[in-house]
């Protein structure tokens, strides 16, 4: 990135270091007209993106009936209040997109000791 | 019925305008945590290299230079124009039609990016990236010709260019391919994002033409009409 374009980059949003195969609960900001409530989401990392002020991650849930739900949240965003991390995975590549594919068991990740 | 007051060129004030370089684009948030997609340009800072006058020139206008370089990348003859003012060696020299009576500038005179504002709506023009030698289909938008059906060498071909031994000739004026880009491209009405005068930026909300590190004009946005 351009030196210049670097005065324009949010400021560090002071979140833990996330990776993939993380399971996370990510608390995101909802403004509802003039009312603001923080919403939970909570799933697996399946992929961080670098860059800035673009930087950003996915989190992948499985919702309702096995329905899987991805959201893509903005690292330096400001609706991003928080990040906690629950438990991290031993994964083998940066984009877990063949979560996508596996269901219940299959799609369990192997828990990385600290 | 009466007159409205005569409107300014500029939008009612004093003329201004900045000559940059497009630096790039990138995304900011604003403080309810939204997005904006800006252009962040490097605006200035500018000296007034000359002013034109009616009575020597014919027109009112100030020419404005940017972007310092080493004198001996210039002529002996753009030293000395830049010299007259002891002005340091600018490589790109433009001029901003002035409002006669509206000017306000005296050679010499340093111009930064604070004389726009946030919020503020301004006009860029630009230089588009160069496309070289276009067909019809990127430079007119017309329509492929279906790749199967027994075509070959057809698809992206423009169709007929005439009818007849009347009028026998292809009319003038007919879009056909060829050169495409490098234009002067002015957007208008661009949102002010960012004021920096420290680091000489400025952002502006959207896209505006040519490549990174093109040479961008800035001037106040052209009144338009509300609505629509």
């Amino acid at each position: 990135m351009n030196e210049l374009m670097q005065s324009l980059v949010a400021e560090d949003r002071g979140h833990p270091k996330i990776a993939s195969g993380d399971t996370v609960k990510v608390h995101v900001r909802i403004v509802e007209g003039d009312r603001e409530r923080i919403q939970i989401f909570q799933g697996v990392v399946i992929r961080l993106r670098k860059g800035g002020n673009d930087a950003n991650f996915t989190v992948r849930r499985i919702a309702s009936h096995g329905i899987g739900v991805e959201r893509t949240f903005l690292l330096r965003s400001p609706r991003v209040e928080k990040i906690e991390i629950l438990r991290s995975a031993k994964v083998r590549r940066a984009q877990l997109y063949y979560l996508r594919e596996l269901r219940g068991k299959a799609a369990r990740l192997k828990e990385k000791r600290r | 019925m009466h007159w409205l007051p005569v409107q300014h060129l500029s939008g009612g004030e004093i003329m201004k305008g900045i000559i940059g370089k497009k630096v790039g684009m990138t995304q900011i948030f604003d403080s309810n945590g939204n997005v904006i997609p800006v252009t962040v340009i490097q605006a200035g800072p500018c000296y007034v290299t000359q002013v034109r006058t009616a009575e020597r020139d014919g027109y009112v206008a100030v020419q404005l230079g940017f972007g310092e370089t080493k004198p001996q990348r210039l002529t002996k003859g753009q030293l000395g124009h830049l010299h007259r003012n002891n002005l340091p060696a600018l490589r790109y020299l433009r001029e901003f039609r002035v409002r006669d009576g509206e000017l306000d500038v005296a050679e010499g005179q340093e111009i930064k990016v604070d004389v726009f504002a946030t919020g503020e709506r301004v006009d860029v023009i630009g230089t588009s990236k160069g496309r070289g030698f276009a067909g019809t289909i990127k430079r007119h938008g017309f329509n492929r010709q279906p790749k199967t059906h027994g075509q070959s060498d057809r698809e992206r071909a423009p169709g007929s260019v005439g009818q007849n031994s009347f009028p026998g000739r292809t009319l003038k004026g007919l879009r056909m391919s060829g050169h495409m880009g490098s234009d002067r491209v002015t957007t208008e009405n661009l949102e002010v994002v960012v004021i920096d005068a420290e680091r000489d930026l400025l952002a502006v909300r959207g896209s505006i033409p040519g490549a990174n590190g093109g040479i961008v004009l800035i001037k106040p946005a052209r009144p338009r009409r509300r609505g629509k």
